[in-house]
């Protein structure tokens, strides 16, 4: 008989057996039964992937025709994360939809300032869902918040008629149907599914690059069944998202304290009461990884995330804290792999904290790749293109 | 009773007035799914990213609710409630309770019941409900710039001086813009303001902030004419 108790690797963590929630998936499909809204289905076409979330529950990702729902701070204020979402799209041959008729979410101004309620979030949601499926493409969700809020929303419609009713009837006067997809799905779940690929793919070699991973609280907390495990991966006991590319791509992934920490975030306090945001980015989140894994950069998959940990770095020298970690996301961070252009792709000047030594260590010549940026700066500048074009990168 | 806050700067009203709040919170659709019932373990507060700056504790939201003690609710529904970072570290509760989710409700009421201390929390930060509600996206790139950032770096000083050229470079189409995060078609925004109009959320600005509401109005009513719609004809349908 073992002695007790078991060390973590002797124990099997069994996720067979009674699910603690019920399953979304097949309470849409009822909804969709009793006629009360169309369930946006994956098909062939998507060729979707089959993967497992926490419970030992399967989810389907889609590799490709998918519509890319934006981040507005992504989008806004480090445009290289949703490009190098784009970028690995079309290096790995998936098709896509990048749509003009999409709105925010809007969850960031819910959870900062609650100016708005559920009626409101849902028809929002509904509308970019409707668009999604009358344009012919499978949602994919570029941002932790707009995830994390969307399964939210999800679980109010499906015990809410009330809320479905309303909805419905917002929907009606849109002239939009009533749609939501057979999966919410993020498109670092799109990245850990396609690992491998990029690894194939990959160019640069990462074998010396440290790196600390940030899991996005919206990602794994919010409906916190539905987000990606993998018994390989800390055990099955952290999302594995994220960390699964950083261990594909042949860099060492390393651990920290504070790893369920928030970034500090806060919604309304990474704008209005930023001393909060980089205090506890700086204290909880950036000291920490740096006393006990000195990495040379920290991944992580969302919007909030990124702005925060990045952008509190500056600040805290003041206080001589010990800072200096770059912050990339995960899609950068697999594109960089690839070999793609550091300024033109994941356009990293936009970034906080100085990346040339990580650049350095992954063997790409930041100082060549920013004279070829200046060289396509000045072709916008003298009026020889209007912008920059994939092509061109 | 005691008050929680020895610095209270918010005014006393009736019991009934109180009791009425908090039958508003407790009456959301949301209600349900956020409290089962609290042990104080204070696993929340071990989480809670704002529990170790801020004088702020799930535990206490949990803890108020569950004992539906409506002056300590209403002095939480006035005071440290804006401290929540809606991270949702807290549902790590045994008990599968959502103090965030708690907060998000009460701030709700807060907002629709025109509270001046909501109204004072989020003073600073009513431009970016202009902006979302506006436009459909909540950052841009335009808002980088030295004065409104100045704790985030060179970086934001260079973003400013560059913002034309530099957003004409990022390849993707949608997003060669400045004013928005990324190109949000006419129609589009025609129907997030059918949305707010016919969800009621732009009168819940109303409430909160009355130059803010005016401004918003204007900008929805003339995009709304030019597609066929007046705006005084979009009753709420919730």
């Amino acid at each position: 008989m073992k002695q007790l108790p078991l060390k973590a690797k002797e124990r099997v963590f069994d996720r067979k057996g009674k699910m603690p929630s019920e399953h979304y998936r097949e309470q849409l499909f009822e909804l969709e039964a009793k006629g009360e809204l169309i369930v946006h289905r994956l098909t062939d076409e998507h060729k979707p992937v089959e993967i497992e979330t926490k419970f030992g529950r399967t989810k389907r990702i889609p590799l490709q025709n998918t519509w890319h729902h934006k981040s507005c701070g992504q989008c806004g204020h480090i445009p290289g994360y949703s490009t190098t979402i784009f970028w690995l799209h079309r290096e790995l041959g998936y098709a896509y939809c990048d749509p003009k008729e999409q709105t925010s979410c809007t969850a960031w101004n819910y959870y900062a300032s609650s100016t708005s309620n559920p009626a409101a979030q849902a028809a929002v949601a509904l509308r970019n869902f409707a668009q999604a499926y009358e344009d012919g493409f499978f949602p994919l969700i570029h941002c932790g918040t707009s995830y994390g809020h969307y399964k939210e929303v999800r679980e109010q419609l499906i015990h809410h008629k009330e809320l479905r009713d309303q909805v419905r009837r917002v929907l009606d006067k849109l002239g939009k149907p009533m749609v939501f997809p057979e999966e919410v799905v993020h498109y670092s779940e799109w990245v850990h599914v396609v690992r491998d690929q990029i690894a194939e793919r990959q160019v640069k070699n990462f074998e010396n690059v440290t790196v600390t991973v940030h899991p996005a609280c919206h990602y794994h907390k919010l409906i916190a069944e539905d987000a990606i495990y993998d018994s390989e991966l800390y055990d099955g006991q952290r999302t594995a998202v994220v960390s699964s590319v950083v261990r594909a791509l042949g860099a060492k992934l390393a651990d920290y304290s504070t790893w369920h920490d928030c970034c500090g975030f806060g919604f309304r306090h990474i704008l209005v009461s930023r001393d909060f945001s980089r205090s506890f980015a700086t204290i909880r989140k950036i000291e920490r990884m740096k006393e006990e894994a000195d990495p040379d950069v920290t991944l992580t998959h969302d919007t909030g995330c990124v702005t925060t940990l990045d952008k509190s770095q500056f600040a805290a020298q003041a206080h001589d804290r010990k800072i200096g970690i770059p912050v990339l996301a995960d899609s950068q961070f697999a594109a960089l792999a690839m070999g793609a252009h550091p300024y033109m792709v994941c356009q990293l000047h936009w970034h906080g904290v100085d990346n040339r030594p990580l650049l350095e260590k992954m063997g790409i010549d930041h100082e060549k790749a920013w004279a070829e940026f200046e060289v396509q700066a000045e072709r916008v500048k003298s009026g020889e293109v209007e912008f920059i074009s994939w092509e061109d990168c | 009773m005691e008050a929680i806050y020895a610095d209270t700067k918010y005014r006393d009203v009736p019991v009934e007035e109180k009791q009425r709040l908090f039958d508003q919170v407790k009456s959301d659709m949301r209600w349900e799914e956020t409290l089962y019932g609290c042990y104080e373990c204070g696993i929340c507060v071990a989480a809670c990213p704002s529990a170790r700056f801020y004088d702020f504790s799930p535990r206490v939201y949990a803890q108020i609710m569950a004992r539906e003690d409506i002056h300590a609710f209403y002095e939480l529904l006035n005071d440290s409630m804006w401290d929540c970072s809606q991270c949702f570290s807290c549902t790590r509760c045994p008990r599968q309770n959502n103090p965030g989710g708690i907060i998000t409700i009460m701030r709700e009421v807060a907002v629709n019941n025109g509270l001046e201390s909501a109204k004072a929390a989020l003073t600073a930060y009513s431009r970016i409900i202009y902006k979302i509600m506006s436009t459909g996206t909540q950052v841009a790139p335009d808002m980088l710039q030295p004065d409104f950032f100045p704790d985030w770096g060179p970086d934001v000083t260079a973003v400013s001086e560059n913002l034309d050229i530099w957003r004409r470079m990022v390849p993707p189409e949608t997003l060669h813009t400045t004013e928005l995060a990324w190109d949000v078609a006419e129609k589009t925004r025609v129907e997030l303001f059918l949305i707010w109009k016919l969800t009621g959320n732009l009168e819940m600005i109303e409430s909160l902030d009355e130059g803010i509401f005016m401004i918003l109005e204007e900008v929805m009513e003339e995009l709304l004419e030019e597609h066929g719609y007046d705006i005084d004809d979009i009753d709420s349908v919730i």
